[in-house]
């Protein structure tokens, strides 16, 4: 756990930015406290706090006092929209790019993306029933 | 329980010799040992309210400056000074900081003759912060009965109590000088557990040396790296872990990209190299990095303590 390349607090926050946008944790529920989090994933505290001031910021979470940090109303939705945003930059251009160094024609590309996924269908599929 | 104000430390200078002394050899003869110097000219500030790491190789004056903090040495020339922010004082003969400062030793300093529980009495009217409460639960939690005489137990469970006494004493300053000695894992990590949940309910300053540097950079804001003697770097352990990074791809990309940098370590594996360089990089190189087809990677700070601390260095 926390063995990328970017410091530990960075690390922290991508995964609870990761838990919110996967509903792991809903909106408004609490997430464990600084001290928590530090004595389960051995860190010290001022690194957790220093990821949870910086969700603190973004909106991700908020602060009630003397009850601890939860994940803001509306939370999810503005991640999934920022990485909606991202998703063309940061993923889709770079497998297009190794597909360009491998000879795989555009035409493939597309192609197996339509066979994968009906055309039309852009919005997230957990929301609908 | 008020939380009392946490003492931080500064060394100017410090210099420690051991003056030349006799030493009796194998067959009873007195030989004449050189003078070593432990600490050589060693400068540095240890924040208040912060975890320390004290890292450094066998030798380099980690017990020593441990030592000189809680007074049980003192310094052959330079200065000592601990106390809160603004209010320090030389710790040498001083009953107020002496009171305020707890070292753990490897040794236990514990009455190895007497049950456990007199040792902690002492420890007790020792230390005006002293938690019995705390100190009970950690003993049933390493599983040390204080009916037991220290001398008795083994080197894992003496390092629980040496633990133990560390935390129960909430000292403003706390020195665990390589507590975990003899412990098993999973007790090594209820240690750094409860370090953790007691520090962060009652903020104090710990230093914590290890050789486990993998198993408690974590633990650490900030982190001391000795060097034979002298202070390597002083610094946030965030600002050690941007001095390094890794780059992993093809040998004449990676060249590239290396020159001109100190290259702590590098790895060849066909035609592809990792090198482990000093320094950060820019966000234009990552971009070349990037385009390059290399991959920028972090390094772990055992590693870089490993190449930073490397007897072969040519630049000291």
């Amino acid at each position: 756990m926390f063995d990328g390349p970017e410091p530990i607090y960075v690390q922290i926050a991508q995964m609870i930015r990761a838990q919110v946008l996967a509903g792991e944790l809903a909106e408004e529920e609490q997430v464990m406290s600084t001290t928590q989090f530090a004595t389960t994933f051995r860190i010290n505290p001022a690194t957790a706090a220093k990821a949870f001031a910086g969700l603190v910021d973004e909106g991700v979470l908020y602060k009630r006092r003397g009850l601890g940090m939860f994940v803001a109303p509306g939370a999810r939705e503005r991640l999934l929209a920022e990485h909606r945003r991202r998703y063309f930059d940061e993923v889709l251009a770079p497998a297009l790019a190794q597909a360009e160094l491998l000879g795989i024609p555009a035409d493939d590309v597309a192609a197996y993306v339509r066979g994968r996924r009906p055309t039309g269908t852009t919005t997230d599929s957990k929301e609908r029933p | 329980m008020t939380t009392p104000t946490p003492f931080g430390a500064r060394l100017e200078h410090v210099v420690v010799r051991y003056g030349t002394r006799r030493e009796m050899v194998g067959d009873s003869t007195l030989v004449k040992r050189e003078a070593t110097t432990a600490l050589d000219g060693a400068t540095l500030t240890i924040r208040p309210g912060v975890i320390t790491g004290l890292l450094g190789r066998n030798g380099a004056g980690k017990s020593t400056l441990v030592s000189l903090l809680a007074a049980f040495a003192r310094p052959t020339s330079g200065t000592v000074a601990v106390g809160p922010e603004g209010a320090q004082e030389d710790p040498w003969e001083n009953a107020w900081t002496t009171s305020n400062v707890q070292l753990v030793r490897e040794s236990g300093d514990l009455m190895d003759d007497e049950k456990l529980s007199v040792s902690l009495d002492y420890y007790a009217d020792l230390r005006p912060h002293w938690d019995a409460d705390l100190a009970g639960r950690l003993l049933d939690r390493f599983e040390v009965s204080t009916r037991t005489k220290p001398g008795a137990l083994s080197r894992g469970k003496k390092s629980a109590v040496g633990a133990t006494i560390g935390l129960a004493s909430r000292a403003p300053l706390t020195i665990l000088d390589e507590v975990y000695l003899g412990m098993d894992a999973p007790t090594r990590y209820a240690f750094y557990s409860e370090v953790l949940a007691d520090y962060a309910e009652h903020p104090r300053t710990i230093v914590l040396s290890s050789h486990l540097v993998e198993e408690v950079e974590r633990l650490f804001e900030d982190v001391v790296i000795l060097d034979r003697g002298g202070v390597l770097l002083a610094e946030p352990v965030e600002d050690l872990r941007a001095r390094g990074h890794s780059l992993t791809g093809p040998a004449a990309a990676v060249a590239e990209l290396t020159d001109g940098r100190r290259v702590l370590h590098e790895q060849r594996l066909g035609g592809t190299v990792q090198v482990t360089l000093e320094g950060a990089l820019t966000d234009d190189e990552r971009a070349t990095a990037r385009a390059a087809g290399v991959e920028v990677g972090s390094v772990p700070v055992q590693d870089l303590f490993v190449h930073l601390t490397e007897p072969r260095r040519a630049d000291r």
